[in-house]
């Protein structure tokens, strides 16, 4: 037997075991950003610790921050409405509510 | 006035104001220079402190700021954004005189480092096994793994991983450190970096594989590491959801 035909078989052999012994694993907790509903200065950040713009919204329910929420929750969170009536809602998307004068 | 002698004069404070810097009376700018001067350094040793809080938290920060300080005169930054800033600054402190008495100091930056350019890196989805099982046994050496954009390894004499956690705030810990060596491997496969100490041998088979090797070759250098485990550390790198893409030797890609 070559040198190769045994590589192969010991690398078969040591792919089948770890295929049958790992968990396909499960995704943890899914996130998501959801925008509009972080009170001002509680926003998340793109770029996370080490930089300046988690924690820098100026209003509350600011609508281009977010905030990272499990996936599906978003448009559940309850808010107050707004100063006109219209009622506030958690987006996917940037909103143009609520933005810094 | 040149740029590069206006920045000679920026970093060195014995230097002269530049020429055309001046008052309203026509006089030397002196005192307001001095004011942009120290903003220009101070701004960069607090990026310096933002990007390492652990090595700040470390060496305290009285003596952060002077190696820092040293660091920034001698190393502007080469973009304008400022989160990629300090990458060299793990190998000014591993030079740095008194930096001897903290011997892991370079590497916890290092790691720092790593885990800052893990968490910026682009997005990518990982995928899944079911390429591996399908794969005919005798292809299995010659699979290649492309990784996740966010995928880096770290190597260290010093136990590097745990020094980190257990001075980042998260899960502070009373037990003991113990002195042995510590690589880790870090990626993001959704939005949060994760860290992971590696087994013996395991650095010497991913680093191949990060490099394009194939599977074969990994396997056949970490085989001469003692303690190396190849189904355990194929079992992790499975688990891992750091792998993007699998492609065998003459996929057209």
């Amino acid at each position: 037997m070559s040198n190769t035909t045994i590589r192969n078989a010991a690398i078969a052999t040591a792919v089948a075991s770890a295929l049958a012994a790992y968990a396909a694993p499960v995704a943890a907790q899914e996130n998501e950003k959801c925008y509009g509903v972080s009170l001002a200065g509680e926003n998340d950040c793109a770029a996370g610790p080490g930089t300046t713009c988690a924690g820098t919204s100026t209003v509350d329910y600011q609508g281009n921050a977010w905030t990272l929420v499990p996936a599906g929750t978003c448009m559940d969170i309850e808010l107050p409405a707004q100063a006109d009536g219209t009622p506030r809602m958690g987006s996917l998307k940037e909103l143009e509510r609520d933005l810094p004068a | 006035m040149t740029q590069g002698r206006f920045v000679e004069a920026l970093l060195d404070p014995k230097q002269p104001v530049p020429p055309g810097i001046l008052m309203p009376d026509g006089t030397p700018a002196s005192r307001r220079f001095n004011v942009y001067r120290n903003n220009v350094i101070v701004s960069l040793i607090d990026a310096l402190g933002d990007g390492f809080p652990v090595v700040r938290k470390l060496v305290g920060d009285a003596f952060f700021r002077a190696m820092a300080r040293g660091f920034a005169v001698t190393n502007l930054p080469s973009t304008p954004l400022i989160f990629r800033y300090g990458d060299r600054f793990p190998t000014y402190i591993d030079n740095y005189p008194t930096s001897g008495m903290v011997p892991y100091l370079g590497d916890v930056a290092r790691l720092e480092w790593a885990h800052r350019e893990a968490l910026h890196a682009a997005d990518a989805q990982p995928c899944s096994m079911d390429r591996i099982s399908d794969c005919r046994d005798n292809l299995l050496s010659s699979l290649r793994f492309e990784f996740l954009p966010s995928v880096r390894i770290v190597q260290s004499d010093f136990p590097v991983l745990t020094i980190w956690q257990v001075n980042s705030d998260s899960t502070p810990s009373s037990d003991r450190i113990r002195m042995e060596r510590e690589d880790v491997l870090l990626g993001r496969p959704e939005m949060d970096v994760a860290m992971r100490r590696l087994r013996p041998g395991e650095y010497c088979f991913l680093e191949p594989l990060l490099a394009g090797e194939t599977l074969g070759t990994a396997a056949e250098r970490a085989a001469k590491i003692d303690g190396f485990d190849l189904v355990a550390t194929l079992t992790g790198l499975f688990e891992s959801r750091l792998i993007h893409d699998i492609r065998l030797d003459g996929d057209v890609k």
